[in-house]
């Protein structure tokens, strides 16, 4: 990944800036600029999300792609956001701790490397709740 | 609309062709499709060509001009169109050919499919592949194309009774019926140990859950259907041509263990064909994971949502079942060049009506299905066949 594409989206993956819809409150993260329900007549402004939600359904990775072979086995889960929306991400937890409907908060950490010399892709993860 | 039908099929062989590059597996199938149509290349009006990542698997890009060079049609100058809908490239592709010839624009026009993917690193083709879903949101984060199905198998299991045997019989079943097919990667049977002594590669999934990286190409031909007696005796007519899409990404599905792409298109194509899930005598489905045909069958009807586990273990999708399943082997045991795939399915069910199926030949098969799926199911393209 490019210097530039990583950089436009630094606030979106540091700190959770997602979107919401003035019109109809529906909230997106991953962030859209425009809302599927209200179409053009939605207003879409940043929203900073809460980070906290629950796990929708996980996997424990074993064979991943170049990036990310020096972190198997990482579990990798899809989190319902309390906000509504769901996004993918890593949990920072031991393989067999994961579960679904475990409640998850969001940490800043590091995802992968672009090789050795390469810029060092920051973003976030969730690690459970105790 | 002009009814349309299948005149001609070829493909080659599936698997690790490390000698043959990506410009010869198209000519070998194309000039297999124009043979069995008896039909010379200077009657062809057009191509499609269904193909996912030339780009990145070979570095080359402007397929479809390549493609109408290589089959010696550069002279023609015919409008040959590449078409990339990820793994569903090649029913996308088929679909295109049926609209131009239905639509009247075209009569005589080649629907193909071609893959090479192992002129790169297996970590390379595998991230190409990760492609075909959200690269921003879903592939940075560490996901992989087995870790995304694992996760629709993790919500699946969570929630329908389905055994880890169960999904391994998916398999067992795809390898049986790939065993008898000359073309597919994997010729050889397993058993559900087989499946579940293999390597782990996303929780559940295993190695033998995955269908795997495969060198391949496929080609039909489709003409009006008053033609088609010109160039065949057995024509196969296209009753059902349909497409839908859905969210890029897994998490924003409406339900993680439902493709509603599969779901929608499978109905349209029904009311199109004016059949029901009943009618069907065979269907190919798009299992490049062992959760995904346990999805798909279920999406299209052929038995309740939770069913499918124990519908496949009673042995109602094998050769002999109620409703045969990949008779091809499936992407699983025949192979999934993934542009190819969505044409593969094409030729084995033309080839199933045809009476032409040798020792997989379903008996009396006059209606076959495919159903060709697009990342985790944002791309579904299905078609129905029929005797004429």
């Amino acid at each position: 990944m490019t210097v530039a594409r990583f950089w436009r989206k630094i606030p979106q993956r540091y700190n959770m800036i997602g979107t919401k819809c003035e019109t109809c409150h529906r909230h997106f993260f991953p962030p859209r600029t425009f809302c599927p329900d209200c179409r053009r007549s939605g207003r879409i402004v940043d929203h900073k999300f809460a980070g906290s939600g629950t796990i929708v359904t996980y996997t424990v990775i074993h064979t991943a792609n170049e990036q990310f072979e020096a972190f198997t086995p990482y579990v990798l889960a899809i989190v319902k956001l309390d906000e509504g929306p769901r996004m993918t991400a890593q949990i920072v937890c031991r393989p067999d701790e994961v579960k679904i409907g475990m409640r998850v908060k969001s940490v800043f950490r590091r995802i992968a490397t672009d090789g050795e010399t390469g810029i060092i892709h920051y973003g976030t993860k969730f690690m459970p709740v105790d | 609309m002009r009814d349309v039908a299948v005149i001609g099929i070829g493909c080659t062989t599936f698997g690790e062709k490390w000698s043959i590059g990506f410009r010869e597996l198209f000519v070998e199938a194309g000039a297999l499709a124009l043979e069995d149509a008896q039909l010379s290349g200077e009657k062809i009006d057009a191509m499609y060509i269904g193909n996912m990542s030339a780009g990145r698997f070979i570095e080359q890009e402007h397929i479809g001009a390549l493609i109408a060079d290589y089959a010696g049609l550069a002279t023609h100058h015919i409008p040959s169109t590449r078409v990339e809908a990820a793994c569903a490239s090649g029913g996308l592709a088929f679909r295109q050919a049926v609209i131009a010839v239905a639509s009247g624009m075209e009569d005589i026009v080649v629907a193909a499919g071609v893959e090479k993917m192992t002129d790169v690193e297996p970590g390379a083709s595998t991230d190409t592949l990760t492609g075909a879903a959200d690269r921003e949101w879903e592939g940075f984060v560490g996901a992989t194309f087995p870790g995304l199905y694992a996760m629709i198998a993790t919500d699946y299991m969570h929630r329908y009774p389905l055994t880890r045997e169960q999904l391994a019989q998916v398999a067992v079943k795809n390898h049986y019926n790939g065993a008898r097919n000359p073309i597919a990667q994997f010729q050889q049977e397993i058993t559900i140990e087989t499946v579940l002594r293999s390597t782990m590669v996303a929780e559940p999934l295993r190695l033998f859950d995955c269908s795997p990286i495969t060198d391949g190409a496929a080609a039909v031909i489709v003409a009006p259907l008053d033609r088609a007696r010109e160039f065949t005796d057995t024509p196969i007519k296209v009753l059902a041509s349909t497409q839908a899409s859905d969210t890029i990404t897994l998490h924003d599905r409406r339900d993680i263990s439902t493709l509603d792409a599969t779901v929608v298109a499978g109905k349209r194509a029904f009311k199109m064909a004016k059949l029901s899930h009943k009618d069907i005598d065979m269907v190919e489905v798009h299992d490049c994971f062992s959760i995904a045909e346990i999805c798909a069958i279920e999406d299209l009807g052929f038995c309740r949502k939770g069913e499918a586990g124990k519908f496949t273990a009673d042995g109602e999708t094998a050769l002999s079942g109620k409703i045969p399943v990949n008779t091809s082997g499936g992407l699983k045991a025949c192979g999934h060049p993934v542009g190819a795939t969505g044409i593969k399915q094409v030729y084995e069910i033309v080839q199933q009506l045809r009476n032409e199926a040798g020792k997989r030949q379903i008996d009396d098969a006059k209606i076959g299905m495919t159903h060709n799926v697009g990342g985790t199911g944002a791309t579904v393209a299905i078609h129905i066949l029929g005797r004429v």
